[in-house]
């Protein structure tokens, strides 16, 4: 059982399923959002629907080119023999 | 004292006849050992322990209260679950380290006074050291090293602070810091700082944790920065600048974990990460705040720990440890795949696990207190927190390309510890009443409202989103990461190249001088005063010839040559100032 659910993830014959079910969840989450009752809004965003995936989405792409950038660019990466 | 057992003694004492047992013995006695140290815990009634006075001044050894007792539920359970990952690990002297800093740390956490804290602190630093030296290949040997100088240097400013505040105030019982600016405040908050892992003081942890033993890293991630947490809330609840270094750690351990491709590094730039959520919340200082810290520090330390368990059992079967290196290992090795991966949706925070019931409190302390920055700081960090931990690091360990590895699933005991600490990560996830009444004040918090659920699954799904849309800039690069280390590393280059260079060859100038000139003035001096005035004042002149060849020999003798000697002594020196000028003009 265990098995099976691992090879679903990493199977390349799996792949097409994967992504329907990526694409279905998706929709899911971000149509829920729309039905639930907002009883806590404390900041602006907190009243409007779909703002977690858009802020979801929007912080992993900067995390992932700012951080990046500052490897690269900022010369925070360096070759391995660095200290020796 | 008779109805009081303090768990750290068990440990402690537990450890003594650990070199002394070996094969099923030994190991029902490591299990034996923190089975009682849980039992114990249930036995453990609030109130005041082992108060005595030493030479004047009134200790505690054991404080109990409701605080105390939840880091000390934590410690005890976490020490069962690694102590059996690490139960075929043959050398005694790991286990002995191992429960050493488990009974230190539990010192620290029932500490009533600054003495026996400071003491458990130290103790806890060694031990720990330990882990890492135990790995004994030589980039570890040097990593301890370091990790073990900047403790020693945090320790010299927690004693230097703590002497400061018992000189002040005339008490040395453990308990909030009140007096906000003063030195003593301000010196026992960077040693507290540092051992939490606080950037700049972070270098630490994320140069040495990777290069401990695979089973060693486990009991560190559990214990030094929640320890550092625990003191964090009891002495500096409400301090304004937690508040702010908190959130620029939440971010700061995820912008690394881009960059990162050992995978045990890339676990503890999360550490840093997470103990961010928690730094913030005794930075806010409300019960609700404290509550969210001590919770999330519980539920922390399981789903780390199955992390680096998870990561270690790689490493334990396959010998690498970095990404590049890694891939396709899902095929054999599926259980870890599953277990490990419960512990990534736990420190993600999926709705069913432990860190959905815990980082939301923190969260929701921030919005109580309308700090707006301050909650999208740490929903960037929580989706940067799956991103790596979720995502990247189990796509290029256990999927991705193939790197042609076949190991096998780890040994039985590795993995029954893992499913221990998937077993509580859904647990707590599932039943958090169990944690909140638990928390050091009452709780008001329902985690599972409905707009909290889909708001986080939308956080965590289009995190997911991107990463599958950008993967390919995620892949991780043959690199190491500047980090604030690199002060130390290559600082102490530049000072070794001082001490080799200009001073050497001041001091090589100045014993050429010694004995070229000044010995032979001395020489011709009294060989002078030999000859002008043998009669009269001979015995005299012998006596201070004599003193003069024997001091420029003493002299002599004392110029080594060897660097590290004069290094030493220069160190001393200035510690010696330090002292001095803290003793008697800033107090």
């Amino acid at each position: 059982m265990i098995g099976r659910i691992v090879r679903f993830f990493g199977d390349a014959e799996q792949a097409k399923r994967r992504r329907w079910l990526l694409a279905a969840t998706l929709l899911a989450v971000f149509v829920a959002d729309f039905f639930v009752a907002r009883e806590h809004v404390v900041f602006f965003w907190d009243a409007i629907s779909g703002w977690a995936a858009l802020f979801g989405f929007l912080s992993c792409v900067a995390i992932i080119f700012i951080s990046k950038a500052l490897g690269r660019q900022g010369r925070l990466m360096r070759r391995e023999d660095y200290y020796d | 004292m008779t109805d009081w057992v303090h768990p750290g003694l068990l440990f402690v004492v537990g450890a003594l006849p650990i070199p002394w047992l070996s094969g099923r013995p030994r190991q029902a006695w490591l299990i034996l050992v923190p089975v009682l140290a849980i039992a114990n815990m249930a036995t453990l009634v609030p109130g005041d322990y082992g108060a005595f006075d030493f030479a004047g001044v009134a200790l505690l050894v054991g404080k109990v209260d409701k605080l105390s007792l939840v880091f000390a539920w934590v410690f005890t359970i976490m020490a069962l679950i690694g102590t059996v990952y690490a139960l075929h690990v043959r050398r005694p002297e790991q286990h002995v380290a191992a429960f050493l800093y488990v009974g230190s740390a539990l010192g620290v956490v029932f500490a009533g006074d600054w003495f026996t804290l400071l003491v458990s602190w130290e103790i806890m630093a060694f031990a720990s050291a330990y882990l890492i030296f135990a790995a004994a290949e030589a980039p570890a040997v040097r990593a301890a090293f370091r990790y073990l100088m900047v403790h020693v240097t945090g320790g010299v400013l927690l004693f230097g602070g703590i002497v400061l505040h018992g000189v002040a105030t005339g008490s040395f019982l453990f308990g909030p810091l009140g007096e906000e600016g003063g030195l003593a405040y301000t010196l026992i908050l960077v040693a507290f700082m540092l051992n939490a892992a606080v950037p700049p003081l972070n270098a630490w942890l994320t140069d040495a944790y990777p290069e401990a033993t695979v089973t060693g890293a486990v009991f560190l991630s559990a214990f030094t920065t929640k320890t550092a947490v625990y003191v964090l809330i009891r002495a500096y609840p409400g301090a304004e600048i937690l508040v702010w270094l908190g959130s620029i750690m939440a971010i700061y351990g995820v912008v690394y974990a881009v960059l990162e491709n050992d995978t045990r590094r890339l676990l503890a730039y999360h550490i840093v990460s997470q103990v961010g959520y928690m730094v913030v919340g005794v930075g806010i200082g409300t019960e609700m705040a404290l509550n969210g810290s001590a919770a999330h520090a519980f539920a922390h330390i399981f789903y780390k720990g199955l992390l680096f368990m998870g990561a270690g059992a790689v490493i334990y079967m396959t010998g690498r440890r970095k990404l590049t290196e890694l891939g396709g290992l899902y095929r054999t090795m599926p259980v870890t795949v599953f277990l490990y991966m419960i512990g990534a949706f736990a420190i993600s925070a999926f709705p069913l696990f432990s860190g959905f019931v815990s980082k939301s409190m923190v969260i929701a302390a921030a919005a109580g207190d309308q700090r707006a920055a301050v909650v999208l700081m740490l929903t960037v960090a929580s989706s940067g927190t799956f991103l790596h931990t979720g995502l990247k690091l189990p796509y290029y360990m256990f999927f991705g390309k193939d790197c042609g590895l076949r190991p096998a699933e780890p040994p039985l005991n590795m993995l029954i510890a893992m499913g221990l600490a998937a077993v509580l990560c859904i647990g707590i996830g599932i039943f958090p009443g169990v944690l909140y009444a638990l928390l050091p004040y009452p709780v008001d918090f329902a985690p599972y409202t409905g707009a909290h659920i889909t708001g986080s699954l939308g956080i965590l799904m289009f995190t997911l989103l991107g990463f599958v849309v950008f993967l390919k800039a995620l892949d991780p690069e043959q690199t190491i990461s500047l980090d604030t280390d690199w002060f130390y590393r290559k600082g102490a280059r530049l000072f070794m190249w001082f001490a080799e260079k200009p001073v050497a060859r001041w001091e090589g100038a100045v014993s050429a001088l010694s004995d070229t000139v000044v010995l032979r003035v001395l020489h011709a001096s009294a060989r002078g005063g030999l000859l002008v005035d043998l009669h009269v004042v001979d015995a005299i002149v012998n006596g201070v010839a004599r003193t003069a060849l024997a001091w420029g020999a003493t002299v002599r003798r004392l110029q080594t040559g060897i660097v590290s000697h004069y290094a030493a002594a220069m160190i001393g020196g200035v510690l010696t100032g330090m002292a001095v000028y803290v003793v008697f003009w800033a107090g």
